[in-house]
This record gives structure tokens, sequence and C-alpha cells, in this order.
């Protein structure tokens, strides 16, 4: 079934969550000149799960941060959710989550959750409500008064997506956020982050390095290659909304990671590599 | 028991430090090893090196002659009179130092342009400056605006203490990672959000030492700046006017050299304590 289509009420898929076109990205000046970006075209319609997936330096998260507005794009525009990306910014249009925690150490988990509430008035009762039915949803429930020094990685960084999440945003940013976890934990958040994005609706604009991450959470992997950074491929992966863990081990979901993998190397993948 | 050890560790160090000094009392030469002139060892007899117990019974003894009141008496007056000056010069110092953290991390150019002349000042030697600071005190007082002596010496301890403060609240500032500065910007916060919520607080490690450290130079400066203006009244010039009586009464010069190191022990415990209040803000994030 189309996920796009349960989860999202007509008069607002009418509007996608971020509209890229004609993006170029240059760093530096005359001789330095790097082109991080050249000629990107992308859309991700509201509610959508797309991954950003390439070998490093192919701009991916330079891709993702301009969306962000932390970085300006040279040529080119970019809108979300009909907006100037700086606009929704400011309007807190979308949730972000980096590859590392970047929690305040000297803030609880409630506190840390709460800070982006905290920035924007909210009262104190409300906030505290807010960030706890969050930590509860990462299953964190038991530690709200942990700080971030007595969690591990994996605890820090799902009190980072909690963050992430504090204002509903109908978008979520997230560059490579399980890229310092250990394979089963990095599974598990996985399966949780896919449950969340279900539940609460949002986009997703997700950057990783891995191929069977993307393929098991996304509805379009966008792959790229780098020197210049230029989407290459859109793969879509039509698996639905709900994702179960099973779904890691079926023939399917193989046929996806090949997918995405020929896609990447550009060419076919000799089977006997596989085994 | 683990939480007592530091303090069993305190006492030892403190018998150490007075089982020292009665050794060498009791084994040091007399008059001491001199080596071409020069004073190499010191002198062991009892005008230059009392008793321990001498100089604490010293201490319940009247100040001058009988009728004055006891010496323990006139050293804690002294004690409170030049601690007063050092708190105030240390708030000075904190107002100084803070805001001139703040400038300089407001602005690159600033930072160029203000943290030499920083470093610099503290390059001019006290007892030159002090009498400038006392000189320009009483032009002001006579001026009509009224600027008592001790507000001079405040001011010079104020000149000790700002240094730390500076150097060690700009570093605080500008400790928060890009990661954290960037999240605040996706927040939309604006400078003085980002730096409530986000550079004072990690700044907290750094202003700690930074305090400890400007609370020790503004005991200092307030003592050197007492003798350089001739402030009466505190323990500064308890050294010079005791010191004076030494041969007579070799433990009295004694007496007010304990006030200082009670007046250290406030200016550090206070530092302590308010560190133990903060502890939260001084938390390391555990790496994953």
């Amino acid at each position: 079934m189309n996920r796009f289509a349960t989860r999202n009420p007509p008069e607002r898929a009418s509007v996608p969550a971020v509209r890229i076109a004609g993006l170029d990205k240059v760093f530096g000046k005359r001789r330095q000149e790097v082109r991080a970006l050249a000629g990107v075209d992308l859309e991700v319609a509201a509610g959508e799960f797309v991954s950003l997936i390439g070998p490093s330096g192919c701009g991916k998260s330079t891709l993702m941060r301009i969306i962000a507005d932390l970085e300006q794009p040279s040529t080119g525009t970019v809108e979300v959710f009909g907006k100037t990306a700086r606009q929704a910014r400011l309007d807190q249009d979308y949730g972000i989550a980096f590859q590392q925690a970047g929690l305040l150490p000297w803030r609880s988990v409630v506190q840390n959750i709460a800070l982006p509430l905290e920035l924007h008035g909210v009262a104190y009762h409300e906030r505290q409500r807010r960030a706890e039915e969050l930590a509860g949803l990462v299953g964190l429930g038991d530690f709200t008064d942990h700080h971030p020094d007595q969690l591990s990685g994996g605890m820090q960084q799902r009190v980072a997506i909690a963050r992430a999440l504090a204002e509903h945003p109908r978008l979520l940013l997230m560059d490579e956020p399980f890229g310092a976890l250990d394979e089963m934990t990095r599974e598990r958040m996985q399966t949780e982050l896919a449950r969340i994005a279900a539940e609460t609706g949002a986009a997703v604009v997700f950057v990783t390095h891995s191929i069977p991450e993307a393929v098991y959470l996304s509805d379009r992997v966008v792959v790229m290659s780098p020197r210049p950074g230029r989407i290459t491929e859109v793969l879509d992966v039509p698996f639905g909304d709900d994702r179960p863990d099973l779904l890691r081990e079926s023939p399917e979901f193989f046929e996806r990671v090949t997918a995405v993998r020929e896609a990447l190397h550009g060419n076919p993948v000799v089977r006997a590599e596989e085994v | 028991m683990r939480r007592a050890w530091p303090w069993i560790w305190g006492v030892v160090g403190v018998g150490a430090v007075i089982g020292i000094w009665e050794l060498y009392k009791a084994f040091g030469p007399a008059d001491g090893v001199t080596v071409g002139g020069m004073l190499i060892l010191p002198r062991a007899h009892d005008r230059s090196m009392p008793h321990v117990w001498d100089m604490l019974a010293r201490l319940a003894a009247p100040t001058l002659g009988e009728g004055t009141p006891p010496l323990w008496l006139t050293v804690l007056q002294g004690l409170v009179v030049t601690l007063g000056i050092a708190a105030l010069g240390l708030a000075i110092g904190l107002v100084v130092g803070v805001l001139l953290a703040l400038l300089m991390e407001r602005a690159r150019v600033l930072e160029w342009g203000i943290l030499p002349w920083v470093v610099v000042s503290q390059t001019v030697p006290l007892i030159a400056f002090a009498p400038v600071i006392s000189t320009i005190g009483k032009q002001i007082d006579r001026g009509g605006f009224p600027f008592p002596e001790w507000l001079s010496v405040a001011v010079v301890a104020s000149y000790l203490a700002f240094f730390p403060i500076a150097v060690g609240v700009l570093r605080g500032l500008q400790a928060p990672d890009r990661i954290h500065l960037e999240l605040m910007r996706t927040y939309a916060a604006g400078y003085g959000a980002t730096l409530r919520k986000l550079r004072v607080p990690a700044a907290i490690p750094y202003f700690l030492p930074a305090l400890k450290l400007a609370a020790a130079n503004a005991v200092i400066g307030a003592i050197v700046a007492e003798v350089s203006i001739g402030m009466p009244g505190g323990l500064g010039r308890m050294f010079i006017q005791f010191a004076s009586s030494a041969s007579a009464d070799p433990a009295l010069p004694w007496a007010p050299m304990f006030g200082a190191v009670v007046l250290g022990f406030v200016a550090a415990g206070s530092v302590a304590l308010l560190g133990f209040v903060l502890k939260n803000y001084r938390r390391g994030e555990a790496v994953a």
C-alpha cells in the first residue's frame, strides 16, 4: 500500500516537505574551489521517508545541511513546505539529529528533550509533560532524571531523536544518527525509528552510509556519487509502513539491497560476492 | 571511609609542616649556613624560628602590653577588614573580567584588540601601580566624590583578580562544540538565548578554576596594596608593624601570617562550595 496516502490527508499532501531544483554548492574560492553538489533536483513528499546514500564526499550531508539552512546553496532553489529554508528554520518546521547525540551534559534527559520547547517559550509543566512522553516513546521512561554521562551511546542517541521530535516537526533531518553505534543497537534503533516515523507521520531525510539501513527504513533511496556530488539514481522501496524485523531476512529485502548496491557501484555486482 | 581520606591526608599534611619546622629547629644550625655572605639555610634560634607552641600561645596573650586585647582578636579584626576589601576587589574583578570576556567572545576583532592588553596589564608591578591608584583616588576624593583608602586597595586587588576571570571565562564561552552551536541555530535561538542556555553553562568548568585563582589573587592584592598604600586596620599593615618588634617578641610577627592562612582557606573554601553547588555543570559528556 502507498504509505504516503495512508499518512497524510490530501490537503497537506499537496505541498511537498522538500523541493530542491537546480541546486549547486561550491565551497572555497577560485583555485581551491570544490563543487560539493551539482545540478541536484529532489522532491520529498510530506510523510515520505527518503534516504541519501553514497560514498564519502558525495555531498549527502551538505545536501541535508542546506535543507536545514545550516549551509547556503550557491545556485538553485530550496523550498521546505513551500517556504524558503531560512523561513522553515525560523518557523521550526523540522527537527534535526546528527551523528553525535550532541546532548548538553549539564542537563538531564528530560531537560535535554525539553530544550527546544524551553527556547520557544513553552510553559514548564507543558514541556515537562511532553518531554516525559517522548522519553517514553524512545524507551527511556525510566531514565528521565539521568544525565548524559550516565547513559550509553545508544541511549544518548535516542534522547537526541526524542529532542528532534519535541515540537511535532513535519520533517525530520537525520545525518547518520546511528553511525557511531554498534550493529545490534543500530538495528534496534532502526526498528524504533521506522515505528516512530510511521506513528508521527513526519517526512524524513536520512543520510546514511549503510545500504541495508537505507533499504529497511526508506520509501525511496537516493543514490549519490562524488566529485561533483550528484544524484545518480532514485530507487523505490515499496514495503509500506509496517516494517517488522523479519523484513531484513526476506528475499525482497535482499533484492532491494542488491539494486541499491548496483546503483552505487554503477554496474551489476557479481553474485558470488554476497555469499 | 573513602570520604574521610581527604581530611585525614589534610591533617597529615599540616602535621608534616609542623614536624619539619620543629625538626629543623632541633637539628638545624642556630645561626644558619652562609656561603660567601649569602644565607643558604635559615637560622634556627628562637628569635628567627619560634616554637610552634610559642606562636600559638602568643595568640592568646595581649597584643601589645597589659590592657590591650588578646592578639588573636587583633588579628581576627585585621583579617575581617582585609577579607572585606579582598571580597570587594574580587567582585569588581569578576564584573570587569566577565564583561571583557563577553566582549572578546562577541567579536574576534575585539579579542585581538583587547587580549594582548589584558596580558600586558599583569606585567605592571603591583608596588608601582598601587600608589598611582591611591593618588588618583585622593584626587577624586578631593573633587567631592568620596573615595576612601580602602576603595583604592580594593581596586588594586581587582586589578589582579580580573585577569584569570577574563581569560578563563573567554575560553569557556568559546568552549561549546560546533554541533551544539548548530543545534541552537536550528532552534532559531539568537545571541542572548545561545549565551544563556549554551555558552554560560558550558563556561562553568572553566570559570571555577579561574575564580579560585582570582580569589587568591584578590587576597594577595589586598594585602600588598594595604602595605604600599599604607592603609591601617588590615593584615598588610599588621605584618610591617609587628615585624619591627620581632627581636623583642619573636612570636608576634607570625600571628598575622596565621591570619593570612585562614584568609586563604576562607577564599578557597568559598569557591569549593560554589563548585559543589554547580556540580551538574561540571559533568563531562560521556563518549559513546
